[in-house]
């Protein structure tokens, strides 16, 4: 019989590590379903939530931004303007929150059992996910509501959502593995999500900002996605080539740094947690 | 001897633990980093030329596993036994790679599957079928795998009629003959078991044994760590002693394995002797200094006793006042805490016992040999004044007490080399008689 051999050795990496991905990934699609199966049960709503929470924020951002503070819309209802904005801003945050305790709340896991610990994060962004795309619902909603028809761009969609995907995924890595090692995180990261709703242009549009601090603005990857998905929804902007290759180049490099940081501290994970 | 599974060497595993007054919780907090990084850059502002010992921090050092080496066959089944925080779960995370090893190599061959716990990522909102498959991917099986071993494990588990039920409302019984049943239906090549066993009712330990017996039958290799010493012996051929993150001993000869175990752990646990702090029961007639068990000589020795020694339990006291009144006795109590008997000086007839005096004297008395069972007894020793009171007593907590160890030495047959049932394990005399023989 064929059997595989497997030397664990001090200080070393495994080497297959990445075979070990491909064996586990059976693991993964079964965490993101009971992550999925969990999430809403026992609650009277159910899966609705995935659609009251982005409405709620939207209708509250209309009245706040578009109404009180009558900010520019772009050209488009405001609700649209908000909407196209929240949609993966809600993702981003949801993901970020759920893959930053993912590590913690799946502890008794880690302490007993193998496997590439990458899964635990990865699933949690792939629930997130699943509500994002449940959310689009809404949209449609939108657009029957206000007769809107969205340009051929909307093709390109994808693209963007696997994006802020790897956006997601580059700071959760990061967050999972601080937040094992230094339980500060665990304030640390509603605050950055709390904070990043105001430094993100979802409640508004990115054109406000100062020419002058465009570039500055732009560093934060969320601004390059938010604006790529009213490009493509929308059609309310020309295409932010600045913002989006700022992001593209930003998320990638969050993406293999956090691979890094959170390999090197996965063997740890068991004795730290 | 088969192809090795597995092969170990030099294994080490080190914690670095905190200082004890720095050790605020189980984690790091970052504001300890941020404030050791800047008392660092202080100090080394302040001292350029000094090295920073260990990057500053307060720091020890803890092998939970030193310098350990076996080899494994295929198809062998391991036993490992050892006291608490011997080391034995770290070896078991260290082959199921969940820990990574400070020092040393491990080479596996073949499928491992670990059971550290039953029911790891069991969900309590899902139901029971959710959670099989759940599990069992968590354990490292295949989807269609467990769809075909699906009724076997719910039958194993005895489940069927709760399996849309969420966990959280089965009785933990339940619970954990589900878990059990998932894990029990793996395949692999390489099986390391922890301690599982001590959960669940006696009928469902058995058939679990069994299904661990036969495991090892289909030949495969089976690591397994238990305090159940019987289900070490039943199941293992080969049994490993781990002491203080060491290997002690390594052999097939699994019953002298253990009874090194059980003989060193005695020694090192309980105490054979109580003495005075010095101010405890202060009164003039009998204060107990010194409590002990001796040997055939009187001379104070250490646990275990074997079944067949002398034991005498001696309670050495000071005498200021003479009370005729006054009477010394002791109790044995079980581990259960059952209280086996009582006895006292004046069970003996009055005048057949020399009397105290004033000073120091010694009072002891014969544990009967080969009388009690095997097992840890704890002596507590009262004192106190017919009628008129206690100068100690045995509900007093604090009541002077040793422990008696018993190990072996249970009979001179053969057929008893155990432990056995009952409370307490006397020998009796038989007798056969012939009655008549039959006609040639």
């Amino acid at each position: 019989m064929d059997q595989p051999v497997l030397v664990i050795e001090a200080g070393k990496g495994e080497r297959q590590y990445w075979r070990d991905i491909l064996r586990y990934r059976e693991l993964f699609y079964f965490l993101a379903w009971r992550d999925v199966l969990v999430r809403y049960k026992q609650t009277v709503i159910g899966i609705a939530w995935a659609l009251v929470r982005p409405f709620l924020t939207m209708v509250v951002f209309t009245v706040v931004f578009g109404k009180l503070a009558k900010l520019p819309s772009e050209g488009v209802p405001y609700p649209l303007l908000t909407f196209a904005a929240l949609l993966p801003w809600q993702f981003f945050s949801n993901a970020l929150t759920e893959s930053s305790g993912s590590l913690i709340t799946n502890a008794n896991m880690i302490t007993k059992i193998y496997f590439p610990r990458l899964v635990i994060p990865t699933s949690a962004v792939v629930v997130s996910f699943i509500d994002f795309l449940i959310s689009f619902v809404i949209f449609v909603g939108l657009m029957v509501w206000y007769r809107f028809i969205p340009p051929a761009t909307v093709f390109f969609l994808p693209v963007f959502a696997f994006l802020s995907f790897g956006a997601a995924m580059g700071a959760g890595l990061w967050l999972a593995a601080l937040t094992v090692k230094y339980r500060d995180f665990r304030y640390i990261v509603p605050f950055i999500v709390q904070f990043g709703l105001y430094v993100s242009p979802v409640g508004f549009s990115s054109s406000i900002v100062p020419g002058k601090y465009q570039l500055l603005y732009s560093l934060n990857p969320m601004v390059g996605i938010i604006d790529c998905f009213r490009w493509s929804m929308l059609g309310s902007i020309a295409f932010p080539l600045t913002s989006f290759s700022l992001a593209v180049v930003i998320v990638a490099l969050m993406n293999v740094t956090g691979i890094i940081y959170f390999r090197k501290t996965e063997r740890a994970f068991a004795d730290i947690i | 001897m088969a192809a090795s599974a597995i092969t170990v060497e030099n294994l080490g595993k080190r914690y670095i633990i905190g200082h004890q007054s720095r050790t605020r919780g189980s984690y790091v907090a970052l504001r300890d980093v941020i404030s050791d990084a800047g008392r660092n850059f202080g100090r080394r502002l302040l001292h350029p030329l000094q090295h920073a010992e260990s990057g500053g921090l307060e720091r020890d050092e803890f092998w939970a596993l030193r310098e350990v080496g076996f080899e494994i066959g295929e198809g062998e089944r391991l036993g490992i036994i050892g006291g608490n925080g011997a080391g034995k779960s770290t070896l078991l995370k260290l082959l199921s790679r969940i820990v990574e090893p400070s020092t040393g190599r491990i080479t596996i061959k073949g499928r491992v599957a670990s059971l550290l716990e039953v029911g790891t990522g069991f969900h309590p909102e899902l139901t029971g079928r959710e959670n099989v498959y759940l599990n069992g991917a968590i354990l490292g099986m295949a989807r269609a795998e467990i769809r075909r071993k699906f009724d076997e494990i719910v039958a194993f588990a005895e489940v069927e009629r709760f399996l849309d039920t969420p966990v959280k409302r089965y009785s933990s019984g339940m619970y954990v003959r589900l878990a059990f049943a998932v894990a029990a239906h793996l395949e692999p090549e390489i099986l390391i078991v922890d301690e599982v066993l001590a959960v669940g009712d006696a009928a469902f330990q058995k058939k679990c044994l069994g299904k661990m017996e036969q495991v090892g039958r289909e030949g495969r290799t089976v690591l397994f760590v238990s305090h159940n010493m019987s289900a070490i012996e039943q199941l293992c051929d080969r049994c490993l002693f781990i002491r203080k993150g060491r290997l002690d001993l390594d052999s097939r000869d699994v019953r002298s394995v253990i009874n090194c175990y059980l003989f060193g752990q005695a020694q090192e646990g309980l105490t054979s002797e109580w003495k005075n702090s010095g101010a405890e029961f202060e009164n003039p007639w009998f204060k107990p200094l010194r409590v002990f068990l001796a040997g055939a000589g009187g001379e104070p020795r250490g646990n275990p006793f074997r079944n067949d020694d002398e034991m005498w339990l001696c309670v050495e006291g000071e005498v200021t006042e003479l009370d005729d009144r006054l009477a010394v006795a002791y109790s044995i109590f079980n581990e259960d805490n059952l209280k086996l008997y009582e006895t006292a000086t004046h069970d003996v007839l009055p005048g057949s016992l020399s009397r105290l005096r004033p000073g120091r004297c010694i009072v002891r008395t014969r544990i009967p040999s080969r009388f009690l069972n095997e097992g840890d007894f704890r002596i507590s020793v009262a004192v106190f004044r017919h009628f008129k009171g206690f100068v100690c007593d045995f509900q007093d907590p604090s009541v002077p007490s040793v422990s008696l160890v018993i190990r072996g030495g249970l009979s001179d047959s053969p057929n008893w080399v155990q432990k056995r049932t009952g409370v307490i394990a006397p020998e009796f005399p038989w007798v056969v008689e012939q009655q008549s023989v039959p006609a040639a």
